[in-house]
């Protein structure tokens, strides 16, 4: 089960700025639970955010990422009510994409 | 004496075993591309991840500016701020010395997007973070010490 990314992109003086929280527990495996188990590694590993059909970011992580993915950047263009998605996919094989119109 | 597994152990550790073992047909093409794909990741020293990436000993530049608290109360999620000046940058890779598994994250940079992005990251205990930089087909790094009163990887 996954949760959705919360994402915000405004546009001002033709560049875009995107904010997202993506929400994942970017387990390291190297954690132990309270009966001293090991916690399997279970993370984020892949990243794409689109504008429309534009990449216009990828990314490759790794378990040092901090839970809940924080990230901001910026590109140039983009339009009020265009679309930005956010896509990921995890060392599971799990994946979520979500979406948000330019404000 | 079996040379084949000899220059395989030589190569091994690396990308190298993978392509021999995809070579000699023992495991699939794709398989060693997807283990390619995430070259670094797997390295657990600072040289061995530059190495991985193919950065060799990177350029100290003043045109990478990282933005980072010098004391963080909380390493499980430090704030780190990347903007790099340098021209035709492609490639922004983070690297905490010290974390168990050094290399965190790397961003590829199309053309169109500024080379300018936050994140967070864990920070296991007190050390320098690097930010590697590829542009132009070359790398450029800068560093900075960052210190952690409770470690983020426990």
């Amino acid at each position: 089960m996954t949760n959705p990314t919360r994402i915000r992109a405004t546009v001002r003086d033709g560049i875009t700025e995107v904010r997202a929280r993506l929400s994942h527990v970017m387990e390291t495996g190297m954690r132990k639970n309270a009966t001293g188990a090991l916690i399997p590694a279970h993370f984020i590993t892949d990243l794409t955010v689109f504008n429309n059909d534009r990449v216009v970011l990828s990314a490759q992580f790794g378990p040092s990422v901090s839970a809940n993915p924080y990230l901001v950047f910026k590109f140039r263009g983009g339009a009020p009510g265009e679309r930005v998605r956010v896509s990921w996919t995890d060392n599971l094989g799990e994946s979520r994409t979500d979406e948000v119109a330019i404000a | 004496m079996n040379h084949q597994r000899r220059q395989a152990l030589r190569a091994g550790g690396g990308l190298g075993l993978y392509a021999l073992l995809a070579g000699a047909g023992l495991i699939s093409p794709e398989l060693a591309q997807a283990a390619q794909k995430r070259a670094g990741f797997d390295a657990h020293t600072l040289d061995a991840v530059l190495s991985a990436l193919g950065a060799g000993k990177p350029a100290a530049s003043s045109d990478i500016e990282l933005n980072v608290p010098d004391l963080n109360d909380n390493g499980a999620a430090v704030r780190l701020g990347i903007v790099s000046r340098l021209p035709k940058t492609e490639q922004v890779a983070i690297l905490i010395e010290k974390n168990p598994s050094p290399l965190a994250a790397i961003f590829t940079i199309p053309e169109g997007t500024l080379a300018d992005l936050q994140t967070e990251v864990k920070v296991s205990e007190s050390c320098p973070i690097h930010v590697l930089v590829k542009a132009g087909g070359r790398f450029y790094s800068v560093r900075k010490d960052v210190q952690v009163t409770i470690g983020g990887c426990g």
